[in-house]
């Protein structure tokens, strides 16, 4: 029914709080030859909830999608978003217990035979697509911007579930920005946890720990940082006053999503790659681009060398 | 931590099916504390991941189901990729936020308000409705100021629909938690 290589799950928030990291996604497949195609009618994975309540109940609500994808003829979905890439991948792991999945599968309306693999979009990009092919469509090199990348706690963790890039120094992000000509700092808390969904019942704890994240990057003299995931990005954009407040500080970091740059470098119309929906004007970050990569005076020098 | 009379609220069951339930084999923490220490969270901890581990050991249900460390480990699976000896711990954690829950030991607690909230909205709409989600979680909570300072800085991006998306298959995503509620689950 498709000539889709993948099926691809947006997640919820990318029809809201993250609708750029959805449209920039998308371009970015599209610019790349990568053929994707939606599940159809496909439903929230549950999430960090579901999986607080019940395991047979948080696979359910992944498995009614991965059945989707199976409907599909496809045996591959990618999603950008980390905390659905967890949902799904967590219950094809688990469903491979025969009684695991019948428990699963009683609560379906279709059930799912285990056909289908799920696959973060930053991984299909590096592993399926390559770095050579990324560099190749660079067409506006990312020259002169001086980027944090931002993996966040759960892409690579725990590595025999997610089985890609390094668990403690992930590199995915770091070597595709670096293929576009961005000059990459080695920030040192990539995979430590921004806070994840506690900023509507507890911004304190949010505050604090994305603070930290924002604090590092501007220390190493980042111009932005770059991230993977929709709940960090919203935490340290959205969030960065309140970050702010709780260090006693005033941030100014624009945090992009790694495929909005792509798809600048790539030459995508910038209309698709919603710069505006970023709360923290990336206005001076963008003018960076295509500056000497040597930097200017007045901005703090890194402390180390490349990662 | 206060002590505990071990002899008197030993609980065995409670060992045992925390072992069962998780997968884990519990005697196998020798409280080393990496777990701890790469915890982004024991800063709001009232009982560190290590020491739930131990007390878990020790059989202290009670002490156990009733911390606000459950609500407050948000999975971020650090202490499970650094165990020395592959415990996954997260997946304990999450057990005993399983076994808080079904034995009435949390219904207050914001955190797991806002999770009820999300996947109420989950079951109705078949995805989240972020705006809707937010508004609900104020009602039930209350606290009327939550995030207000945000507006302003969110709602002329546009990003945050004010409709839900329903899906098809509502009525399928229904017939999902009615029947997980039958088989005895509850939320």
């Amino acid at each position: 029914m498709t000539e889709a290589t993948y099926a691809y799950y947006p997640g919820c928030s990318g029809l809201g709080t993250s609708i750029e990291y959805d449209s920039s996604s998308r371009a970015v497949c599209r610019a790349l030859f990568m053929k994707i195609s939606d599940v159809p009618d496909w439903s929230c994975c549950g999430s960090t909830p579901a999986h607080t309540v019940d395991h047979v109940l948080s696979a359910a609500l992944s498995a009614r999608n991965l059945a989707l994808v199976e409907s599909m003829g496809l045996d591959t979905v990618v999603t950008p978003c980390p905390s659905c890439l967890t949902n799904l991948r967590t219950a094809c792991h688990r469903m491979e217990d025969a009684a695991f999945s019948a428990e699963v599968n009683a609560l379906l309306d279709t059930p799912f035979k285990g056909t289908v693999q799920a696959k973060s979009l930053l991984q299909a990009l590096i592993e399926d697509v390559g770095l050579e092919m990324i560099a190749a469509s660079t067409v506006k090199p990312l020259t002169g911007l001086k980027v944090a990348p931002y993996y966040g706690c759960i892409m690579n963790r725990p590595p025999e579930l997610m089985r890609f890039d390094d668990h403690e120094n992930p590199v995915a992000m770091d070597r595709i920005l670096e293929a576009m000509g961005a000059e990459v700092v080695p920030f040192p808390l990539k995979v430590e946890c921004c806070g994840a969904s506690f900023g509507v019942p507890r911004k304190d704890v949010v505050a604090k720990l994305s603070g930290r994240l924002l604090e590092t990057a501007r220390e190493l003299g980042a111009d932005a940082m770059v991230t993977a995931c929709p709940l960090c990005q919203m935490n340290l954009d959205l969030r960065q006053e309140q970050a702010s407040r709780a260090v006693g500080t005033h941030f100014e970091m624009p945090v992009f999503y790694f495929t909005q740059l792509m798809g600048l470098a790539m030459g995508v119309a910038e209309a698709e790659l919603g710069f505006d929906k970023i709360c923290v004007s990336p206005a001076r970050a963008l003018s960076l681009i295509g500056s000497p990569a040597s930097k200017p005076e007045g901005r703090k020098a890194t402390s180390g060398g490349q990662a | 931590m206060d002590g505990v009379n071990l002899n008197a609220s030993y609980d065995a069951g409670f060992v045992e099916q925390v072992q069962q339930e998780s997968g884990q084999n519990m005697s196998l923490c020798y409280q080393c504390g990496n777990c701890t220490a790469g915890c982004p969270y024991t800063f709001v901890y009232d009982i560190p991941v290590s020491q739930i581990m131990r007390l878990v050991q020790a059989g202290q249900k009670r002490r156990v189901l009733e911390c606000a460390s459950l609500w407050l480990c948000a999975t971020c699976e650090s202490c499970t990729t650094r165990c020395p000896n592959e415990i996954d711990v997260a997946r304990v954690m999450d057990v005993l936020r399983h076994m808080s829950r079904r034995q009435g030991f949390a219904a207050r607690r914001p955190v797991k308000v806002f999770w009820d909230t999300f996947l109420e909205s989950v079951r109705r709409h078949g995805r989240v409705f972020e705006a809707g989600l937010l508004a609900s979680y104020v009602t039930k909570t209350g606290r009327v100021w939550t995030d207000m300072d945000l507006a302003p800085r969110i709602l002329p991006k546009g990003k945050l629909k004010l409709k839900p998306h329903p899906i098809q298959g509502r009525e399928e995503m229904e017939k999902i938690f009615k029947r997980f509620e039958a088989r005895g689950g509850r939320s």
